[in-house]
Parts: C-alpha cells; structure tokens; sequence
C-alpha cells in the first residue's frame, strides 16, 4: 500500500516538474483533461460493466455551461466549473433514467442516441455558437492567481486531475466500488443477494457523468472555447478508444490511454510523411492526413488481440 | 382546398412522402440489424458504413465502368453482402464467445476505417447522382405533385422488406434460421452447417443496407458520411420497436419517418430530434420496445 501512495506521489512531482523541463503546457493539460474524462467513463465501463457510448454529451454540456457562466453571467472561474461539473451531474441523472431501464447492448445503442440528441440540440440553440461554438471564455483567477497565464492554470488543472483522480480511486475501494464490480461480474446474484442493482448503477452513472463534465468544464478553461466537436459520437468513440488502448477497468490505464490518443492525433501526420520517406510508399502520407482511419484500425486491433489494454496486459503478466 | 391545419396541402404531402422514404431506409436498415442480432447477438454499427457502400458501389458503377442503375441495384447488394461475409468470416467470428459489446466495438472500428478512407479519396462533399431516366419526372395529382422515384423508393424498400419476411417465415431455409436464432448448439447437432448459416445471415443483412444506399444514391447526395448520420437515428428505431418481429420493424421505420416529416411542416426545429424523444417517451411508458418482449 505504501508502495503504491510513493509511486502516486512521485508521479504527481514528475507532473508537477514537467514544465520546467521543457513540457509544453498546453498540451499537458490537454492530456489531463482527456485521462480526467476517461477515468470517469472507465468507473462505468471498467468497473461496472455499462458502455455508455454517449459520454461526449457530458463534456460537450460541461463545456457550454462553464463558458456561458463565465463569459456571459460573469461568474468566478470556480463557480464556472463547478457549475458545469453540476450540470452535467444532472443530464447524467436524466440519461442515466432512461438508459438503465434497458441493459447490455441496448443500453450502448440508446445513450449514443441521447447523446446525439443533445447534440443536434446544441447545433440549434443560440447559446452555443452553433458551428462556431463558444468562443473567448474568460479564464478569470482562482483565489488571486491569475489564470491567463499558463502556467498558473497548468496547476489548477493539475489539482483538479489529482483530486479527480483521488475520488475515482476513493470510490473504486470503497464497499460501493466492490458492490458495482460485483454487479458486473453477476448482475442476477447481486439481485438475489438484496442489493438494489438499478440505483448502484444510477449513482454509478452520475458520478461518472459529473467527473466527465468536470473534465469538460476544465477543458473550456484551458482552450477558452467551447466547440460543437467536444459533443459529437466521434468524440464518444475516442474515450471508449483510450480506456480499450489503456486497459479498462485498471485505474491507470485511461491515464496512459489518454496520453497516446491525445500524442497520436497530434503526431500521425508527422508519422505518416516519415514513414513515407523512409519506405517511399506514397499511401503512408494519405494514413498521417487521415487520424480516423488510424484511430480506426487501432480500435479493430484493441478488440481482435489486445482486449486486456497495456496496464492490463501488465497486470496480467504480472501474476 | 389548399391548406390543411393552417399549412399549404402542398407542403405536407410532400413532406409526409419525404418522411415515407426516409421511413423506408428505417424500416430496411432495422430489419437487417435486428436479422443479423437475432442470430450472431451482436449490433452492426457498420451497418450505415455500408449503406454508404451501396450507393458508392451505385455511383462508382455508373462512373468507371458505365453500369446502369437497374445493374447496381442488383450487383451492390450483392457486393456489399460478400464484403460483409468477409468481414465475417475473417474479424466478427472470433468474437462470438466473448460479451456482445466488443462485436459493437469492432463494427465501430470498421465503421472509422470505411468512412476514413472514402473521406480520404472522394472528400467530404457529396458526389451527384442522376435519377434513373425511366424514373424522372412524376404525376400531378391535382392537389400535389409526385416524384415517380420517391414513390419507387418506398414501394421498392417495402417489397424488400417483405420478401425477407416471406423468407424467413415461409421457407425452409427461414426455418432454419429461426431455430438457430432460439438454440444453435441443438440446430448444428441436426447436421446443419451453423457457421455458414451465420455468415449468409450477416451477408443477407448487411446486402439490405446495400440495396437501401442505391435505392438512397439519386435521392440524397453520395458522400463519406450519408451512413453515421443515419445510423445513429436508426439505433433509436430500433429501440422504440425492440428487435422482436420482422413487421415491427416495418411499421416503426415507417411509421417514425412519417412523423418526422410531420415535424418538418409543424415543428421544424425538433424535426431532427423527434424520433429521439420519441425514443425517450417509448422507454419511460413501454421500455422493451413496441414490438419488443419484456426479457
């Protein structure tokens, strides 16, 4: 146990020093946000066994929300995530109403139908910008730190990741965290033993939904904008992707998943153009230009011969 | 007579005919989803990918090797159903043992890869497709005009549908795929070669979704993304009519395509969402579905 409190801790001094050896801001809190996310979405899918296929909803709302608090109502930027985070709290509740009510398969098909709801709902409303989406949200100052600058709000960011991470890590060791694994392992035993499965789940999807708009809210800080992109089913398919990449219900793996999805769509053109000079096979280019096909054939390799994700595969080797 | 409800006659009959027609892809596309679920338990996500193959296989015929409409309706199904038998064969067929959600994985994977690949050789705009001259032009029926292919499309979609149920209520080879759909292991110990069985199923069900994107080619433009936009609206189909019965399936994809273009005339900003809070209003009154059993 300590071992594991000394590798926790020095991670989040190698995080905390990153800056000042040379790691670009920016894009660290860019991979904060999206492991943030994917933690969220794998307490649903690793450790209770519900594949929401509509978390996007959550972020995108999340976004909207923290930047129309902050740009429009002028709140402070606490309150604006917070905010966000409440709000996505919410849709979760709802969402997660409906969709419990079917299990398995149908469960995928009818949040990624919620969620594209929301979507085309977000392509009409006047407060989203439609295609342009929410543009120069304010970032403001937490307790007299300002946050214009970036390295002030990488810290924040960094607390926030930590302490979002601390709670999943809370909840997955807890009794409840035992009881949702249980439910994924036997739903029917659990139902016989007297648990009330349904509201386990219900909580379970809240909570998820929350910490998933909080990843979002932080997210709108961080770029100051919030766009259509964040609420779209592609964006759904990614955080499924990074848990699958990572390992899902590990607490890690969405962590590592997320840094190689977020470093690939940054890298694969650059990829693409070397491994076309180096082989002089032109189609390598077309593969660098196009991430969809890339993320699309790592997908089909996760699922063919890779289920347990990289911390899996660790895990497994391991014992 | 020239408005009804405070809305020009016009106006709605064609809408309710434009809701007839997006109906009839619906019905087809749910139909073959809930054929292939019934039997290998898995929901093809690829199965708007491959819609979109079909009317590319239309457009592509026509343009590289000057084949005509009536000659694609015929081979692109039967392209799009090999190609999906391949995929089969090669990638789905290991996953039957496993949970059902990594066959949803997988199919959005390949879903990913299709639609990149178009999107990274024929671009995002859509490729124009002209409507097969025995089709052109329509009737003026005095109150409104209507468009010959549109009503093809619907007539053509429903017979499809209905010779699939023909199929597989009345025919041997139905009867078969309905006993393996309720116990495969008891069907293969009478002899009858199972695997085969499932890789014609998913080849019939995935050559429907083929045939729907020719039937779609001249009516919406041909483009990369014609199939994820509908799929995920055909998802929600299939949740309000629950993958029970072949003439559910029908008369929900139908049916909704009405009501959309029912909103389109009375309330055209929730014209896109409607069959989704449909969807809603289904799970919290009746959530297995119209059609579907309670399990």
């Amino acid at each position: 146990m300590n071992r594991q409190l000394l590798t926790y801790l020095a991670a989040i001094v190698l995080i905390a020093i990153l800056p000042a050896v040379g790691g670009y801001p920016v894009f660290i809190m860019k991979v904060m946000c999206y492991a943030l996310f994917a933690c969220a979405f794998n307490l649903l899918l690793g450790y209770t066994g519900l594949l929401s296929f509509g978390h996007a909803a959550f972020l995108g709302l999340a976004a909207y929300a923290c930047g129309q608090s902050l740009a429009v109502w002028g709140w402070p930027t606490l309150a604006g995530l917070l905010f966000g985070a409440a709000a996505a709290g919410m849709l979760g509740l709802i969402f997660g109403i409906l969709s419990i009510r079917r299990s398995g398969i149908y469960f995928a098909m009818i949040t990624l139908a919620l969620a594209q709801m929301l979507f085309f709902y977000f392509l009409q409303a006047p407060f989203t910008g439609g295609e342009d989406g929410l543009q120069g949200i304010p970032r403001g100052s937490i307790l007299g730190l300002d946050l214009g600058r970036d390295i002030h709000l990488y810290y924040v960011v960094m607390l926030i990741f930590v302490l979002g991470y601390a709670l999943i890590w809370r909840t997955v060791h807890s009794p409840f965290g035992q009881a949702l694994k249980a439910i994924r392992e036997n739903e029917a035993r659990m139902i016989s033993l007297g648990y009330d499965v349904e509201r386990f789940k219900l909580l379970a999807f809240v909570l998820s939904a929350t910490l998933a708009g909080l990843a979002g809210a932080t997210k709108a800080l961080v770029f100051v904008s919030a766009t259509l992109s964040d609420a779209t089913w592609q964006m759904s398919g990614m955080v499924i992707l990074m848990t699958l990449i990572g390992g899902m219900g590990t607490l890690t793996g969405p962590v590592l998943g997320a840094v190689i999805v977020v470093a690939l769509e940054n890298k694969v053109g650059d990829f693409g153009r070397f491994m076309m000079n180096l082989t002089g096979i032109e189609w390598f280019r077309v593969l660098g230009e196009s991430v969809t096909i890339v993320i699309g054939l790592i997908f089909i390799l996760c699922v063919m011969a890779f289920r347990r994700g990289l911390v899996g595969e660790w895990l497994h080797r391991r014992h | 007579m020239t408005e009804l409800f405070g809305v020009p006659v016009q106006a709605l009959f064609g809408q309710l005919l434009l809701g007839l027609v997006n109906g009839s892809f619906y019905a087809i596309l749910s139909l073959g989803l809930a054929v292939i679920f019934g039997l290998l338990n898995i929901i093809n996500f690829a199965h708007g990918a491959l819609y979109m193959l079909g009317a590319f296989g239309a457009w592509m015929g026509l343009q590289y090797f000057g084949l005509s409409y009536w000659a694609m309706l015929v081979l692109a199904p039967v392209i799009v159903g090999l190609f999906g038998m391949l995929l089969e064969r090669l990638l789905l067929r290991r996953l039957y043992k496993l949970d059902p959600l990594y066959g949803l994985l997988l199919t959005f994977g390949l879903t990913l890869l299709i639609e990149g690949l178009f999107r990274s050789f024929y671009g995002v705009s859509g490729q124009p497709y002209s409507t097969p001259p025995l089709l052109q032009g329509g009737v003026d029926l005095g109150f409104m005009y209507l468009p010959l292919y549109r009503i093809w499309v619907v007539v053509a979609s429903v017979l499809a549908c209905l010779l699939t149920w023909l199929a597989i209520e009345k025919t041997r080879m139905g009867a078969l795929l309905r006993a393996g759909t309720e116990n495969p292991k008891l069907v293969e110990a009478f002899g009858v070669n199972v695997p085969l069985m499932i890789s014609l199923t998913f080849g019939l069900g995935v050559g429907l979704a083929g045939f729907a994107g020719v039937l779609a080619a001249p009516i919406l433009q041909v483009s990369p993304l014609m199939g994820s936009n509908l799929i995920i609206v055909v998802f929600a189909v299939v949740v309000i009519g629950g993958m029970g019965s072949i003439l559910g399936s029908i008369v929900t994809g139908l049916g909704l395509g009405v009501v959309e273009g029912l909103a389109k005339v009375f309330w055209p900003q929730a014209s896109s969402t409607v069959v989704f809070i449909a969807m809603v209003i289904v799970l919290l009154v009746r959530p297995a579905g119209l059609f579907g059993k309670e399990s």
